[in-house]
């Protein structure tokens, strides 16, 4: 099996608190991995280095070649990734703010191509957010901001798409859109790694990566019991995962 | 309408609005407008117009020009709508280097002579210079905002004091001092035009064409970097033209208080637009806003003259207290 993203021995710390400790885990391509645990895990900080974004020990390989190795706009069309609650860029619209995701495409000083503007059409199509495009995302809601953030990252048209929480502020109609898209784009051959909080939405994914305390304490299929009691382990038994039909949906006890 | 459109269009209201303003600047003075009628015959009148009103008045717009789009590169690249043209140590180096050049060759004719052609300018100059350097040294370069922000505050407090040390012990240059402390266009001439214009010139090309890069920085430094944008050369270029465009318009016309703050404000609350129409826009809005300051400043209490820093203080605390009462409504934007 191919993999899109594979670390070796990752360590971070964070103000001299170490956060991951010799992190080994791999992301198979074109399938949804979802990454879950309890706060303070170290989920954000795996994505982020993972995307690029913190000085770490340890390798990181993208595309079976060091990420070190990639320069900055050609990993950025290769690896798109969605921060956590990203704030800020009020002022700008809609279109403004998903033609962001163009950037890595777009030569300096050169307006954006056609190419672009289809490419942002079909973001904020995909994520229902072409209706308000001349507005200022300030002028939005959280779950209308969210969609829009979500809409930047697809416009990047990556390989590989890192999402943190993308979930955040979305009602439960567009919580199942988001469902949707993330299997159109595996479909399409993208490879999705997430970070998720809602038990139940990430137990979709093909792959789940248990961690706790800076660890990956276990990595396997979503159906296999094995990582329902990693999941339940984590959280100290207070969730339990319970099958629903063909799903798996996770329940307080 | 479209973000596109609607600043088009506010970038013709503000130059046509300093066009208007730019006809009563050479109209207001002892001499009124008679000196406008009279300067194709009366080379008196086209001496008051031409070497003394219609330069400062247009060096008020352009100098207002570089600290708006100064103020707009500190705000985009700090991400703070609070952040202004001095936050780097350029105003505080200005003062030093004024107060040490008054200090040093001040009470000499000869040296005197020489300041005033010169306009304190070189001083002013090398001293915001240097004040953006140390600020730079102290931060370990750009690539870390809070650092770089604390530094600037921490060289503004030190030299401010190295600046109250020299006129303490140079008595004689504190009224001298106190007009640079206030602001004053009264001296610019179509030399110091010139620089400032050419300095606008390129400072409003090099910033806008990063406009985008500050638009990516709008939504973090994480979410900039992941797009792949070079943020620390891009950081470095931007605080040069801060660095460039605060030094020269000071070094011409003094500390002029809240013109750098207040219209990337006024730009944002009439029209939501990308970094790189905004930079235009404000640096539009910042020549209108002292170009009108300077005017008025000449006309409130004619033939005395206000210094044109005081009028600023005054209408741009204004407005930010208008703008704090603005933010408790929902939906406001500071």
């Amino acid at each position: 099996m191919k993999h899109a993203l594979h670390t070796t021995g990752i360590g971070v710390s964070l103000g001299g608190t170490p956060v991951l400790h010799s992190v080994d885990v791999a992301f198979e391509a074109s399938r949804w991995t979802s990454v879950v645990g309890p706060n303070g895990a170290g989920k954000s900080t795996l994505l982020k280095v993972l995307a690029g974004l913190l000085p770490h020990s340890g390798q990181v390989q993208l595309m079976d070649r060091p990420l070190g190795q990639w320069r900055g706009r050609e990993r950025a069309r290769c690896l798109a990734w969605l921060g956590q609650g990203e704030q800020g860029a009020d002022d700008l619209s809609v279109w403004d703010v998903a033609m962001l995701g163009r950037l890595p495409h777009q030569p300096w000083l050169v307006p954006p191509s056609h190419a672009d503007r289809v490419a942002v059409e079909q973001a904020l199509r995909a994520t229902q957010a072409w209706d308000w495009r001349e507005r200022p995302l300030g002028a939005l809601s959280g779950g209308e901001r969210q969609r829009v953030l979500l809409a930047r990252l697809l416009a990047v048209d990556a390989d590989v798409l890192l999402m943190d929480e993308p979930l955040a502020n979305l009602d439960p109609p567009h919580q199942a859109d988001w469902l949707l898209l993330v299997r159109e784009l595996v479909a399409q051959g993208k490879t999705v790694v997430s970070v998720l909080h809602e038990i139940g939405m990430a137990l979709h994914a093909d792959q789940m990566v248990v961690m706790a305390q800076g660890r990956v304490v276990h990595q396997g299929a979503c159906a296999d019991p094995v990582t329902h009691l990693a999941l339940e382990d984590v959280f100290d038994h207070r969730i339990a995962i319970h099958p629903l039909g063909d799903q798996w949906v996770a329940l307080p006890r | 309408m479209s973000g596109a459109r609607h600043s088009l269009w506010l970038a013709c209201a503000l130059l046509v609005a300093a066009a208007a303003v730019l006809l009563l600047g050479a109209g207001v003075g002892s001499t009124g407008f008679d000196s406008v009628l009279n300067a194709h015959n009366d080379p008196v009148a086209w001496q008051i117009l031409w070497d003394i009103r219609l330069p400062r008045t247009l060096g008020a717009w352009v100098a207002g020009g570089l600290l708006g789009l100064a103020g707009a590169v500190a705000q985009g690249l700090f991400r703070n709508p609070l952040a202004d043209p001095y936050l780097l140590g350029s105003a505080s180096g200005a003062a030093l280097g004024v107060a040490l050049a008054l200090a040093l060759f001040g009470t000499s004719p000869f040296a005197t002579q020489w300041l005033v052609r010169l306009g304190l300018t070189s001083a002013a100059f090398a001293g915001a210079v240097l004040g953006v350097v140390l600020t730079l040294a102290l931060a370990k370069g750009v690539q870390h905002t809070l650092r770089l922000l604390l530094a600037g505050v921490i060289v503004g407090v030190v030299l401010g004091a190295g600046r109250d040390l020299v006129t303490i012990a140079s008595p004689d240059t504190l009224q001298a001092m106190q007009g640079f402390m206030l602001g004053s266009t009264g001296f610019v001439g179509w030399a110091a035009c010139g620089v400032m214009a050419a300095m606008l010139l390129v400072a409003v090309l090099v910033a806008a064409s990063l406009g985008r890069v500050l638009d990516g920085l709008a939504l973090g430094e994480s979410t900039a970097l992941s797009l792949g944008l070079p943020l620390g050369a891009v950081r470095g270029v931007l605080v040069a033209v801060l660095a460039l465009a605060t030094g020269a318009a000071v070094a011409q016309t003094g500390l002029i208080a809240f013109v750098g703050l207040a219209s990337p404000h006024l730009v944002r609350s009439i029209v939501k637009t990308t970094h790189a129409r905004l930079l235009v826009l404000s640096a539009l809005m910042g020549g209108l806003l002292l170009m009108a300051a300077d005017v008025l400043a000449r006309w409130i209490i004619a033939p005395q003259e206000l210094p044109v820093g005081v009028l600023t203080a005054v209408l741009g605390g204004s407005y930010l207290l208008w703008l704090m009462h603005r933010r408790r409504r929902p939906g406001s934007a500071l």
